[in-house]
């Protein structure tokens, strides 16, 4: 038996009470809900009755669910449209920003405000732009003569998902432009000097100095954008709720709708263990893909 | 010298388009909270108000919507201060305890960031509920601290590594405990890491809505972004009163990032620069 001075001077008995609540708090809200989750799955089960057994059955359900699968591709579209208009934007944004130039930080401090809106009011500033009779978008098409674009932006099933992305886009350009700018500016000056004297010109200096040395940044914030577009909900939840028919329905969203407005718990844990595996998997080529990036 | 003017010149035009995509659709929100609805639906969205009424925003309080900005101020507050405690004890384990499992813990604690929370919410829905503390204001902080624990681990064990570690090494030779040691000489120094701690978690669980969606259920217990979501179901007809609460519920951070600009894009980028 050790006494209390013994115990106090034991490293692991220290280290382990230090980690406590942390680990405490991690594992009863972020670990172990998994594979509760997994459990839930195999389940019938309205949240509040008893659950009854169903085997596999809510997976075989799942594998031939055309509705969960289209969510899926629209998070992964929303990686594709994310990566191709987010990095361009920012990073063209923050080569703008860091050039010496009247008012850069004025620019910067008006660009960054959209970070700070929440998912849900960026949601219903959209969709008061969207509006097809009060909307700005369409006024301001009707204004300058363009009536024949004007249309149901949230309400046509074939453009929701494109018109729901955009403020996606809005909202976290900022931010990615902000992580450029910080990386621009640690390039170092002697490098842009030694192109000037080799006669490159801002293009060339931009695609044979800037560019190569931001490699890593843009990767981590591929990572980054990567892993977030499976995690989006709230914005879409409130812009669209997913609609029209589904149209602009993503994983998050449609377990939500499943479990919580119809009350199909077990399903819905299908779903949340689906989209664990999903974010898992890509979470994990992707880490690994920017990883061996940084070492070469 | 021609070439050079030009080239500025296309610099601010591209400068000034961003700004009125960015700026417009704030302009939009805060000019039409000021018209009354029927003038709203009289005039073309982007013509100023015929007069500055401040009568959406008193409808808009007397809903009850000031009730929100407190209940999101409780719940934040409160989660931070457990956030900056906890995570600040396990980066000192991680950091300078030499345990053997220092790496796997370390690692174990970032993996956290991979799990989708929506995958999480049935669970905790289910857990919230046989703890009794489902349509509780308190029933939001456990997951609130739990879903900012690995950045925060992430951004002070970084920090915590950077410091010397002479600066202990008087302390133990004297005998003091290790948790003195962490609260005499590591939490002061690690200041300036906890700050960013503070506003990363601030800013980004001042805008969290899945969990109190999820556990939460009557309107006096209702944070910020679960009020506007539930004021716009409500109202959503009446566009400006709906558009005067949206303006009302970004103020708070907008008003924060006046006064403290350079902080709050420091931290909200925190977990991204450092990744």
């Amino acid at each position: 038996m050790m006494n209390k001075k013994e115990l106090m001077n034991n490293k692991y008995f220290i280290a382990a009470l230090f980690l406590l609540p942390a680990v405490i708090f991690s594992l009863v809200y972020l670990i172990i809900p998994i594979p509760l989750s997994t459990y839930y799955s195999f389940f019938k089960w309205d949240g509040i009755g008893a659950m009854e057994f169903l085997g596999l059955e809510n997976w075989s359900k799942l594998l031939s669910d055309p509705i969960f699968w289209s969510s899926m591709a629209n998070n992964f579209k929303l990686v594709l449209i994310s990566l191709v208009v987010q990095i361009p934007i920012a990073l063209f944004l923050a080569v703008l920003l860091t050039r010496k130039i009247k008012g850069a930080n004025f620019f910067k401090t008006i660009f960054f405000v959209p970070m700070l809106l929440s998912s849900i009011a960026v949601a219903f500033l959209w969709r008061y732009m969207y509006d097809p009779t009060f909307g700005l978008i369409n006024g301001f098409l009707n204004l300058v003569g363009l009536e024949q674009l004007t249309r149901s932006w949230l309400g046509d099933s074939n453009i929701a998902f494109y018109s729901a992305s955009a403020p996606i886009q809005w909202r976290f350009i900022p931010l990615y432009m902000i992580i450029f700018m910080a990386a621009i500016s640690n390039i170092p000056k002697q490098l842009y000097e030694a192109a000037e004297i080799d006669g490159a010109n801002n293009w060339q200096s931009f695609f044979y100095v800037t560019l190569p040395m931001l490699r890593s940044t843009v990767v981590n914030a591929s990572v980054l954008i990567i892993v977030g577009s499976l995690k989006y909900f709230a914005m879409i939840f409130a812009l669209t709720g997913g609609g029209p028919n589904h149209a602009s329905e993503l994983m998050a969203t449609y377990l939500y709708t499943k479990s919580f407005t119809e009350m199909n718990m077990g399903y819905g844990s299908t779903i949340s263990v689906a989209l664990f595996l999903v974010a898992l998997i890509v979470s994990v080529v992707f880490l690994n893909f920017s990883k061996k990036d940084v070492r070469n | 010298m021609m070439i050079n003017k030009l080239k500025q010149l296309v610099i601010y035009l591209f400068l000034l388009i961003w700004l009125l995509i960015t700026g417009y659709p704030l302009v939009f929100l805060v000019q039409n909270s000021f018209k009354i609805r029927m003038e709203f639906f009289r005039n073309p969205v982007w013509s100023l108000p015929e007069s500055f009424t401040f009568q959406n925003y008193i409808e808009v309080m007397e809903s009850g919507f000031y009730m929100y900005f407190i209940n999101s101020i409780i719940v934040c507050f409160i989660s931070v201060a457990i956030i900056i405690i906890v995570s600040a004890l396990a980066s000192y384990a991680i950091s300078r305890i030499d345990f053997k499992f220092n790496k796997i813990v370390y690692i174990l604690f970032l993996a956290g960031m991979m799990i989708p929370i929506h995958s999480t919410l049935i669970p905790i829905y289910k857990l919230t509920l046989s703890m009794g503390l489902y349509d509780r204001l308190s029933a939001l902080i456990g997951p609130y601290v739990a879903f900012s624990l690995p950045i925060s681990v992430f951004i002070l064990t970084g920090f915590i590594n950077d410091i010397p570690y002479e600066l202990e090494e008087a302390a133990i030779i004297d005998g003091a405990s290790r948790f003195r040691i962490f609260r005499d000489i590591i939490l002061p120094l690690v200041k300036p890491a906890i700050a960013t701690v503070a506003i990363y978690n601030l800013t980004l669980l001042w805008n969290q809505f899945a969990y109190a969606l999820v556990l939460t259920s009557s309107p006096s217990k209702r944070i910020l972004t679960l009020g506007l979501f539930e004021f716009q179901g409500q109202h959503g007809i009446n566009i400006p009163l709906t558009l005067t609460a949206l303006f009302l519920s970004v103020l708070p951070l907008i008003l924060l990032y006046v006064f403290l600009q350079e902080h709050i894009i420091k931290g909200m980028t925190a977990g991204a620069l450092k990744g």
